[in-house]
């Protein structure tokens, strides 16, 4: 048992709303620069969407993450054959303009035009040739777009789903959508690092944050491609790849990632878990079906004495397995069960797990007849010609996640690589959460009733209640259990502290006795 | 022999490799974050994949058929003591020739042409191009115009080329040939001055090592089987990473 540890995200759905405010936060520390202006290493998607790049989940588009072959995976389109062989030009990279081409505003105009007959304008200018552009695309351009058919009906998630139901989907008055935030998944299996020719990617060993050396990127390109996520972005102005570092300078000294600090919602949870990387191989095979449950079988339990014994014999510090005891990753992931990878069939086994969103999911809108309601109200009152009824209510115990607004095969497509036992277990909890709650504080559902939704669900009233509170009430301590770095150990492997011991600001770091070269 | 050979010659060609060994490592250690190729792949890829792919491949090819006539002369020779055989080998390497030239034709006419291709272009990378475009023409024209030069490299221009690595340099074979294969000649050890001051530098860090390299890579900051082990003294030495 080789016992590592790596940062875990949780994103909870149902409490993003879609503000952006952790893309802007990310944009402003790390990719406002020349050739990054492209980039957002954090963004918000709206599902049903195309998202960013457009269709980036259509791997028979992009070619990325790992297949099946034989016993074991392969790179679907990058590895030493492939890579070595497009190396001069990658066949499957996706240009700036699946992403958008970034533009500005020429501001001065405004100010500065002539006096003249017409108003004057601010054109739209490219961030690349300087040049004045039409724009075609621009962040974030498909959102809240749901049912319009060049964004919401091209989800390549809806290729499993019949003609009809996509149709139910998007009719104007059951449409729904919600938001997906992105983020680098720091995977256990990164496609990333794999497709490398130059081996600039690298995965830290202490805390698993997937990083890119920038003085060891020569531009060849591949890993754009092995990423499946799309969420390695090529700097076309310094010739290097760059992804979401997780804020690590941040998370070094303590602080959350921005992204996930400056969350409006705060939907986002940050912990550490234990895992065993002897196994990363083994699991990344099994078959699809099995993926989210053998990754969750990969993690391992942070009170267990042989995994603490096993944790230590491999150096990793109390700090970090006391940490990951707190950790509201495992949580959220384990003790729960209630989050999910995203896309788990590209098999990189992502650290970034989602709170599947309830509820667009749950609301489901009913046939009715408006006849009987409008007898009552009289004739001078609107009438009404819908025949459909939105509904939220509880009366029917999970009986809504049956005939749910966004199909369970839509969500599987999404979370569990079409498994829709697996998203309907998760759903069927958080619903559970509510009537637990909705008895102990409303009090118009018997204890009975809550009671039974909550056994149903495969959790007891101290689980939820804990589920409520973090899910809730959580503090920012409790939502970010931060490992510490243990810099004063690292350090003594990038610099020779015996060099500054007893000399502190007066000291030499060149050996003094030799000369010349 | 004129000065102008016996510089061209004899004394260029030390100066030129010298100056790409030293220079390679001059650049390497100032300005390693440059030493790439910067790919334009990702602003135009559509016009960039019918000259890269068959400029790269044919250059390959040339530059291999190049090395191997001037390690192994004698081979060459018996090789193309067959008259089929030669024929064989200068149409296979004409082809390629003809590739590289389209293939950089191509590249550049996308170099200037491309709005956004030229935001990322500096004079350097221009002027190789055009250093390279006369280098490939002049080559297609000696396999055109001079018949045979898989055979007459091994018989004529190895020797030369061994010559100067022996460092007793003997020109007189390079001096009586016609202008256009001294161009061409002259204008190799001109290529080979300019790689460390352009984006050719990028195949000397070719990435060859990824062939064995385990897919994943982990990297840690302190040393995961000593970092509890109290045993472990306080060392003298150096931290490997450092």
């Amino acid at each position: 048992m080789d016992v590592r540890s790596q940062i875990s995200m949780i994103f909870h759905l149902d409490k993003c709303i879609g503000c952006h405010t952790c893309s802007v936060a990310c944009k402003n520390i790390w990719t406002d620069r020349k050739g990054a202006e492209y980039m957002w290493w954090n963004n918000v998607e709206t599902k049903p969407g195309t998202g960013y790049p457009g269709k980036w989940e259509d791997q028979e588009i992009y070619k990325g993450g790992w297949v099946k072959d034989g016993e074991g995976i392969k790179l679907k389109g990058a590895g030493k054959k492939k890579g070595l062989l497009n190396i001069f030009h990658n066949p499957h990279l996706p240009v700036i303009d699946d992403y958008y081409e970034p533009f500005t505003y020429k501001y001065l105009n405004l100010i500065e035009a002539p006096a003249a007959d017409d108003q004057p304008t601010a054109r739209p200018v490219s961030l690349i040739t300087g040049k004045p552009i039409d724009i075609k695309m621009g962040p974030n351009w498909d959102d809240d777009l749901s049912g319009t058919p060049d964004y919401a009906r091209n989800d390549p998630n809806l290729k499993k789903l019949s003609k009809a139901e996509q149709e139910a989907m998007f009719q104007l008055e059951r449409m729904a959508f919600y938001y997906l935030p992105r983020i680098c998944n720091h995977c256990l299996n990164p496609a990333c690092v794999a497709s490398c020719p130059s081996g600039a990617i690298y995965k830290r060993g202490e805390d698993g944050v997937v990083l890119i050396n920038q003085d060891k990127c020569r531009a060849w390109r591949m890993c754009v491609t092995a990423c499946p996520y799309k969420k390695t972005y090529y700097n076309w102005n310094s010739g290097k790849s760059e992804k979401c570092i997780l804020c690590y300078p941040r998370l070094e000294t303590g602080q959350a990632p921005a992204c996930m600090h400056s969350c409006v919602g705060r939907i986002r949870y940050l912990g550490n878990i234990l895992y065993d990387a002897d196994r990363i191989h083994e699991i990344a095979s099994v078959p699809e079906d099995q993926l989210v449950d053998k990754q969750m079988e990969l993690m391992l339990d942070p009170f267990d004495p042989k995994v603490i014994e096993a944790a230590k014999k491999n150096g990793v510090p109390d700090s970090t397995i006391r940490s990951a005891q707190r950790s509201p990753a495992y949580k959220f992931i384990k003790t729960w069960g209630l989050a999910l990878p995203l896309h788990p069939e590209y098999r990189t086994l992502p650290s970034l797990f989602y709170v599947p969103p309830l509820l667009p999911v749950m609301a489901s809108v009913s046939d009715t007849k408006n006849t009987e309601q409008q007898a009552k109200i009289g004739e001078v009152a609107k009438v009404w010609d819908d025949k459909w009824l939105y509904n939220t209510t509880t009366e029917e115990l999970f009986g809504s996640i049956e005939d749910a607004r966004m199909p369970m095969e839509y969500m599987a497509s999404l979370f569990s690589a079409g498994n829709t036992e697996q998203i309907k277990d998760r759903l069927k909890k958080l619903m559970a959460v509510r009537i637990h709650r909705r008895w102990t504080t409303v009090g118009d559902i018997s204890e009975e009733k809550a009671k039974g939704a909550l056994k149903e669900a495969g959790l007891d009233g101290k689980m939820a209640d804990e589920i409520y509170y973090l899910t809730s009430l959580a503090k920012f301590d409790d939502r970010f259990v931060i490992p510490a770095a243990h810099r004063e150990q690292a350090i003594e492997m990038l610099e020779f502290t015996g060099d500054k011991k007893g000399s502190t600001g007066f000291g030499f770091k060149e050996g003094t006795a030799k000369r010349g070269l | 022999m004129s000065s102008l050979d016996s510089f061209l010659f004899i004394i260029f060609p030390y100066l030129a490799v010298g100056i790409f060994l030293l220079g390679s490592i001059w650049r390497y250690k100032q300005t390693g974050f440059k030493y790439s190729s910067l790919s334009a792949q990702f602003l135009e890829g559509r016009k960039g994949f019918w000259g890269t792919v068959p400029f790269h491949w044919g250059l390959i090819v040339i530059f291999l058929l190049h090395l191997t006539v001037f390690l192994f002369p004698q081979l060459t020779l018996g090789w193309s003591s067959s008259p089929i055989r030669l024929i064989a080998t200068e149409i296979v390497a004409f082809t390629f020739g003809l590739s590289a030239l389209v293939g950089l034709v191509a590249l550049f006419i996308r170099r200037i042409s491309d709005a956004r291709v030229k935001m990322v272009t500096n004079n350097m990378d221009l002027a190789i191009e055009v250093l390279l475009l006369a280098q490939i023409i002049l080559g297609c024209w000696i396999a055109v115009g001079y018949r045979w030069g898989y055979s007459w490299f091994a018989a004529d221009l190895s020797p030369y080329l061994w010559s100067i690595v022996k460092f007793s340099p003997d020109a007189t074979a390079v001096v009586a040939m016609p202008i256009v294969i001294k161009l061409h000649i002259a204008g190799a050890f001109l290529v080979i001055l300019m790689i460390p001051f352009t984006r050719l530098v990028h195949f000397l860090v070719a990435p060859f090592h990824y062939i064995w390299r385990p897919y994943q890579q982990v990297i840690w900051h302190w040393n995961k089987k000593t970092i509890r082990d109290k045993k472990t003294p306080w060392s003298e030495k150096r931290p490997f990473n450092n």
